[in-house]
């Protein structure tokens, strides 16, 4: 019988690392509040039954109405979830418990797993889990997550059949007479409690969804109100503060507090982390040590290798090519087209994973929401607010993921503005093409070379967020309520699972669409329109492309064909540029592969100037397309997505130019 | 006097909360409701957003959100 599981539960109670411990599938596992917005399912390995599990976004109500809210309380409220699993911290028990009463009164069958026992003891406290399992009338597992502790017994739980929970009467007799009227007068099959409340909460504006005939429901409201005259509370406050209330109670009887104020660890990390005078050194420090660990002595050293390991393999095909005597196009094809422009690209894979082990470290310890603190007040000069920090990081590792980060800012305007500045953060795809230009130009002073793109990138995004703020975001006011979570220590399988998946990504774009990208250019740039071999590639169909086009760049510097070409194919991949640029220049068979043997033709092509510009040009224009197609699904607006990108390649356009013309006439 | 009054290492209790809003809402949700004793933690370095201690958890928010939290000084 297959059976369908909801895990839902506040964020950072530990519900991705269930998940990945359930499915050993690939999840994002954050420490910052909000991460997992995507709906991931997966299938539980240990179970002989066919349990499927889906992983809700981690939230603290049901009650508003913020997307991931919204997401969450549809899906469980339909036939598709059998069980709702509720991944509780145990840690941190009035809030979740706040959810859980939730939770429970959409009457279906449910559990809930009692995560961060360990969290719990280390705090000295004591939790009678039997009272409080017996004072809810739900069946509790206790588990450690974070230790694989207790999962066996938590499957077991889900194999089993559950009856729906009995919903307590927690409220006042007065309110919970109410609640029963207006649930007569409401007629909603489907969570009947959990309606009623909304509509007492909001009233008529409650989207209540399920209604089959409209209802005339201004008598019922007027109900509610003349029934809540007396009260000295809000009607939007009065549920919550009695379900504040009950828990209080309820807690006071199940926890037994370490009253002590011997300090946690997270206090004393905290004490020198956002400490007043250190809390800026320590991040710029953060930063610096992220950095140098991914592009600096240690991830080139590993990329040498690798390159390596990359030069070897294109070398057996080769003299398996050569011993089976293919015809010299096949050769061609293969070599230079295939092998060629991925493996240039496929050598900044150990940078990559670099970058992406160390941003998930910091993520899932929790310095990501520690950075938002200390970073709000200077990012709110620029229109944005200290939530909009962690999805610009995490653009320094690959925009799409940075775009999908930035659900975790309420206000639509503030999300919009971020999503507007991401992709001017230099993505890792991008990196590749500084790489090889500084090694090509800037011979003597790479690192700085490279480095300035990435300060170059964040200057306009903070100037484009002081110039756009005033178009994007005007007139509205802005929150940041953002819970700063115990630090945890990162545990191996979600950063191996959360960077394998990055990786992934990085892998399968360079074998399809990189692939195919190089073998369409190679084919292109060999054959004429005619079909005929060309002679010279400038007479290919690529060279003819790209002759035509090329007028356009040539105020900024790179006004020859094969540049054009390589920013044209770029749209698909940033890593792209560079794969084609090593096709097109025909690098493929050399001696070196990748970055070394693209050195000659950079240097021939460009002065030092113009490739300054080309690079200038390349990390600002239009996004990638997966970047582009994230953008217009998270805006959910064509003309905000054209805006953006057109904004993009503008500002791309101005600052190459300017660079270029000014560097000319400053004698560069 | 609201939240945003209290010193770093004071305690207080709310009284009531500022207008009807959604982000009135969030915070009640969170467990931020009359009577729940609130401690603040620290200021960023800048001077806001500051860190509070509630119901066991730290939470940041701006000065601005914390001057519609009207408290009680009690220690």
């Amino acid at each position: 019988m297959k059976k369908t599981i909801a895990l839902v539960g506040n964020p950072n109670c530990g519900k991705s690392t269930v998940f990945n411990i359930l499915t050993g599938s690939n999840q994002y596992v954050g420490n910052w509040p909000g991460v997992t917005v995507e709906k991931k399912s997966g299938h539980i390995r240990k179970s002989k039954l066919d349990l499927s599990v889906v992983d809700l976004p981690g939230i603290y109500s049901l009650a508003t109405s913020t997307l991931e809210e919204v997401i969450t309380r549809e899906f469980i409220e339909s036939d598709e979830v059998d069980l709702i699993v509720n991944i509780l911290d145990a840690s941190n028990l009035e809030r979740n418990l706040f959810l859980t009463l939730q939770l429970m009164e959409i009457g279906k069958p449910m559990i809930v797993a009692l995560n961060m026992m360990d969290v719990l003891r280390a705090h000295k406290d004591e939790l009678n889990i039997e009272h409080l399992s017996q004072h809810l009338g739900i069946d509790m597992i206790e588990i450690v997550a974070s230790k694989e502790q207790g999962i066996s017994t938590l499957i077991e739980a889900m194999e089993k059949d559950h009856v729906p929970v009995q919903i307590l009467p927690i409220y006042r007799p007065k309110i919970q007479k109410l609640i029963n009227k207006v649930k007569e007068g409401l007629h909603i099959k489907v969570s009947p409690t959990l309606h009623a409340i909304r509509f007492i909460e909001e009233g008529i504006s409650a989207a209540l969804g399920h209604e089959k005939k409209p209802l005339d429901l201004s008598p019922l409201n007027a109900m509610v109100e003349e029934s809540l005259r007396d009260e000295t509370l809000d009607r939007d406050m009065i549920i919550s503060d009695e379900k504040y209330r009950f828990i209080t109670e309820l807690s006071s009887h199940v926890l037994k507090r370490n009253m002590s104020q011997e300090k946690t660890l997270t206090h004393r990390i905290d004490a020198v982390v956002t400490h007043r005078i250190l809390a800026f050194p320590i991040f710029l420090g953060v930063m610096w040590i992220v950095f140098m660990l991914a592009f600096g002595p240690f991830g080139a050293t590993l990329k040498g290798y690798f390159e390596l390991l990359i030069q070897f393999v294109i070398d057996q095909v080769a003299s398996l090519l050569t011993m089976i005597d293919v015809s010299p196009w096949v050769y061609g094809l293969v070599i230079d087209g295939l092998l060629g422009g991925v493996g240039s690209v496929l050598g900044f894979l150990p940078e990559i994973t670099i970058l992406f082990i160390v941003l998930s470290i910091l993520e899932d310890t929790g310095y990501m929401a520690r950075a938002a603190f200390i970073m709000d007040r200077i990012l709110r000069r620029f229109g944005l607010s200290g939530k909009s920090f962690i999805p610009m990081i995490i653009g320094f590792g690959c925009t799409v993921p940075a775009l999908m980060a930035t659900r975790t800012l309420e206000n639509e305007k503030d999300r919009r503005l971020t999503m507007m500045i991401i992709p001017f953060m230099s993505c890792s795809a991008r990196f590749p093409i500084y790489a090889v230009f500084a090694a090509a130009l800037f011979t003597n002073n790479q690192a700085l070379v490279v480095y300035t793109m990435y300060i170059m990138g964040i200057l306009v995004a903070i100037l484009s967020g002081i110039f756009l703020k005033r178009f994007v975001t005007q007139g509205s006011v802005s929150s940041f309520i953002m819970e700063l979570p115990e630090y945890h220590r990162p545990t191996l399988r979600n950063l191996i699972l959360h960077t394998w998946d990055k990786v992934k990504g990085f892998i399968i774009k360079a074998g399809t669409v990189l692939l195919l990208a190089s073998l369409i250019i190679y084919m292109m740039s060999t054959y004429t329109f005619d079909l005929q071999p060309a002679l010279e590639q400038v007479d290919s169909m690529i060279g003819s492309i790209g002759t035509f086009i090329a007028p356009i760049f040539k105020p900024l510097g790179f006004g020859d064909w094969k540049s054009s070409i390589a920013l044209l194919v770029g749209f698909i991949a940033k890593e792209a540029v560079v794969s084609t640029l090593g096709v097109l220049h025909g690098v493929g068979d050399s001696a070196v592969n990748g970055t070394a043997a693209l050195v000659e033709p950079i240097r021939a092509a460009y002065t030092p100037l113009a490739g300054f510009a080309f690079m200038t040009f390349t990390l600002l224009y239009l996004p990638c397309i997966a970047a582009f197609a994230t953008l217009k699904r998270e805006m959910n607006s064509w003309k905000w997505t054209f805006i953006t990108v057109g904004y993009q390649t503008g500002v791309a356009y101005l600052l190459a130019l300017l660079i270029y013309q000014g560097g000319k006439m400053m004698g560069f | 006097m609201t939240l945003k009054d209290l010193k770093p290492g004071q305690t207080g209790i709310i009284e009531s909360l500022g207008k009807p809003s959604t982000l009135r809402k969030r915070i009640i949700d969170m467990g931020l409701t009359i009577g729940t004793e609130i401690k603040v933690i620290k200021l960023a370095p800048l001077g806001d957003p500051i860190e509070i201690k509630v119901r066991g958890y730290q939470l940041s928010l701006r000065l601005n959100e914390a001057s519609e939290i009207y408290v009680r000084l009690i220690s």
